[in-house]
């Protein structure tokens, strides 16, 4: 592509996509180590999808945190010590309000404006086309670098199962709000991940029937262990160094002292060890299954008419279907090859996070872990910005920085042995996780 | 540099929280100037600065907000509860601590990117202002020792004999043992964030903090110290209290213009 007019060079500043959690870490880093920002956020408001006033928030009316307030919070901005051990989803939106108001951060944020194109023009620069979301003409403007921060839950996975026979109600738990939406219904909720048993939880309280399908058996945590959070608890072994494997037993261990056996309630043994997927926290569905107003079944093979099939030949009639199965990633604005995507949509990233072969390109927030995602965020998005200022301040220590960096061993940052499925490819242990970034700002910290 | 990522012990044994005592003195118009926040040493409370600097600093177009150290606190709890009043204000904020205040603030910094620092008389290493106590006050130091209170004196705190000096002495509370033995066993802070500009500032006559100690935290923290001869510890309670906070306001107006 060649210069032409209409293009309006940005010269050294950085563009970030999404003002959500990690757009604003991100866009209060970059500043904070000396660049000038531009943030684009489609919708009019930050907080990305714990802003539950917009259409694409996945949260429900009782959405609340699933891992603890120490192990959520910004490690430079803590919430207030006031707030209980797992706040509510309003807490949270209202806390990374707070954040944007406190460092000044909506002066860099350009609302309502939607990124269209992102397309290297060599030499390391970005041509970003934006266009406003109320329409009007497309914009190019030329940036040193990108930083992507628009999110992973927001585009819903479909259901593997074709529902356009079916006569009922079939819907994404992205637009499931309010447990009105449940009452005196025959609800199937599809997905035995933290949402799906939220709300076959909410629907145990409120509709007249309810199953809850999942395709394997689950560790269902409790959120408190010895009247602690279980997260805290978890990490206490964490810093004893106690050995995966032991963890795992004592995890086990745990979970039949206080769950109990779950195969007794009928539902699925899991087939994974502890750890392998993504912790299901919820205290709560045993109890609604032992009290026969939950249902648990397998897999759904059909749905048709009024019936619901299952693997293994049950049927049922339920009126809603909701589908909690999840989201997938997606970089429309990037070409595939940008991010090393492959065939099944999944990015080839170092440390979650840097292309591996454009280094003024990089994503926050792609992660998922034993923990909670915003402090992973805060030191990614840290990162970033110290290897952007290197390649400013010492290009030859940022080569060197990035060879040595190229022989960092993948099991040293990621799970290498997780469930098989679409969104446990990017589940990190937070702490070999930080420990892997930790190492990399030592590397970058200035002689 | 010490940069810390995994912390297990905010994140398994966070401090608990408590009701905070904050004064605060407001601008009339707000024009969006980052807000104070000053945190007093040992034996004193807000009420320090509201004495005189906290007016004086609204007057100069600064909110201004001082916290009283809780109860039965440690250094820990000390620089949790700075964090935490310092992250409800509604901007960033300059953290001044003064004494021990000023040690609570640089734990504070490395968990805070405070816009700006000032570190006011800072006794930032324990063991030289015992010494200097020792030296100055041995009765009221002495039973520190044994686990009794550590009891501050006058000619500690001011240079001369000022007017209303009796009555601040009055007015200062014997710190518990537990938590000046955890101030003298506690290892320097991490790094700050952010990497906000420092200023220190104190006084050569001050009789708990020595000019050697001054010089110290300047060179880890900003430059040289800025120094006020002929005043004692308790630059905010002095006679000629508006000599420093100005001087400080002045360099801050400097560092947020640049």
């Amino acid at each position: 592509m060649h210069d032409t007019p209409d293009i309006a060079d940005r010269h050294d500043a950085v563009c970030v996509i999404g003002a959500g959690a990690s757009g604003l870490v991100t866009v209060k880093n970059l500043r904070e180590q000396g660049f000038s920002v531009d943030c684009y956020e489609r919708e009019t408001s930050v907080g990305g999808a714990w802003n539950w006033r917009h259409d694409r928030s996945p949260v429900y009316a009782s959405t609340h945190l699933v891992t603890s307030r120490p192990l959520t919070e910004l490690p430079d901005f803590p919430m207030p010590d006031d707030w209980p051990d797992y706040p509510h989803h309003t807490q949270l939106l209202a806390y990374l309000e707070r954040y944007a108001e406190h460092f000044g951060l909506r002066d860099s944020i350009w609302f309502g404006t939607e990124v269209v194109a992102v397309t290297p023009v060599g030499d390391g620069r970005w041509d970003v086309t934006t266009r406003g979301t109320g329409g009007g003409a497309e914009r190019v403007q030329r940036y040193a670098a990108v930083v992507v921060a628009n999110g992973h839950n927001w585009s819903p996975k479909p259901l593997s199962v074709d529902t356009s026979a079916f006569r009922g109600r079939v819907m994404h738990a992205a637009a499931y709000k309010d447990p009105a939406q449940l009452r005196g219904r025959k609800v199937l909720v599809v997905g035995g991940g933290n949402t799906g048993c939220d709300i076959a939880v909410e629907a145990a309280q409120q509709a007249t029937t309810v199953w809850h399908s999942t395709r394997r058996g689950y560790w269902y945590a409790p959120k408190y262990v010895f009247g602690r959070p279980a997260d805290q608890v978890h990490d206490k072994l964490l810093e004893q160094r106690v050995p995966l494997r032991l963890r795992q037993w004592l995890y086990h261990l745990a979970v039949r002292l206080t769950v109990g056996d779950v195969t007794r309630f009928g539902l699925p043994a899991p087939d994974h060890r502890p750890y392998e997927s993504h912790p299901v926290v919820n205290s709560q569905l045993v109890y609604y299954v032992g009290h026969g107003r939950i249902t648990p079944v397998p897999d759904v093979v059909r749905l048709e008419g009024a019936t619901a099939e299952f693997a293994d030949g049950r049927r049922v009639e339920p009126d809603l279907v909701i589908t909690a199965t999840g989201y997938l990633p997606r970089f429309e604005f990037l070409a595939p090859d940008l991010l090393d995507i492959d065939e099944d949509g999944k990015p080839d990233l170092h440390l979650h996070a840097f292309a591996r072969r454009h280094p003024t390109l990089a994503v926050v927030g792609l992660v998922q872990a034993d923990a909670g995602l915003l402090p992973l965020a805060h030191w990614q998005s840290v990162a970033v910005a110290r290897w952007l200022r290197l390649r400013l301040t010492d290009p030859d220590r940022a080569v060197a920085v990035q060879q040595r960096e190229s022989t960092r061993p993948l099991r040293s940052w990621t799970r290498l042995r997780v469930v098989p499925s679409s969104r446990h490819w990017f589940e990190v242990s937070h702490t070999n996780y930080l420990r892997a970034l930790e190492d990399l700002l030592k590397q970058m910290e200035p002689a | 540099m010490k940069l810390e990522l995994v912390r297990f012990k905010d994140w398994t044994d966070p401090v608990p929280s408590v009701r905070r005592e904050v004064l605060s003195a407001l601008p009339h118009p707000d024009d969006g100037q980052p807000p104070l926040l000053f945190v007093p040493g040992l034996g004193h409370g807000a009420w320090a600065f509201r004495e005189h600097w906290l007016g004086h600093v609204a007057s100069r177009g600064f909110a201004a907000y001082a916290l009283s150290p809780r109860e039965q606190g440690s250094l820990r709890a000390y620089a949790h509860d700075v964090v935490q009043v310092a992250a409800g204000l509604p901007r960033q904020a300059v953290l001044v601590g003064h004494g021990v205040g000023a040690l609570v603030v640089a734990h504070a910094l490395a968990r805070y990117p405070a816009r700006a620092a000032v570190l006011a008389a800072p006794v930032l290493h324990g063991r030289a202002a015992l010494g200097a106590a020792l030296r100055t006050n041995p009765l009221g130091t002495l039973p520190a020792f044994f686990g009794g209170g550590l009891r501050l004196s006058r000619r500690q705190l001011f240079a001369g004999d000022p007017p209303g000096a009796d009555a601040y002495v009055e007015r200062l509370t014997r710190a518990p043992s537990a938590v000046y033995r955890s101030l003298l066993t506690a290892p320097g802070p991490a790094d700050p964030v952010g990497a906000p500009p420092a200023l220190v500032v104190g006084s050569p006559d001050d009789r708990i903090v020595t000019r050697k100690a001054l010089d110290r935290a300047a060179a880890r923290f900003g430059g040289a110290p800025l120094l006020f001869p002929g005043m004692g510890h308790d630059l905010m309670l002095e006679p000629g209290w508006q000599e420093p906070i100005d001087a400080i306001l002045d360099w801050l107006v400097k560092e947020l213009a640049g």
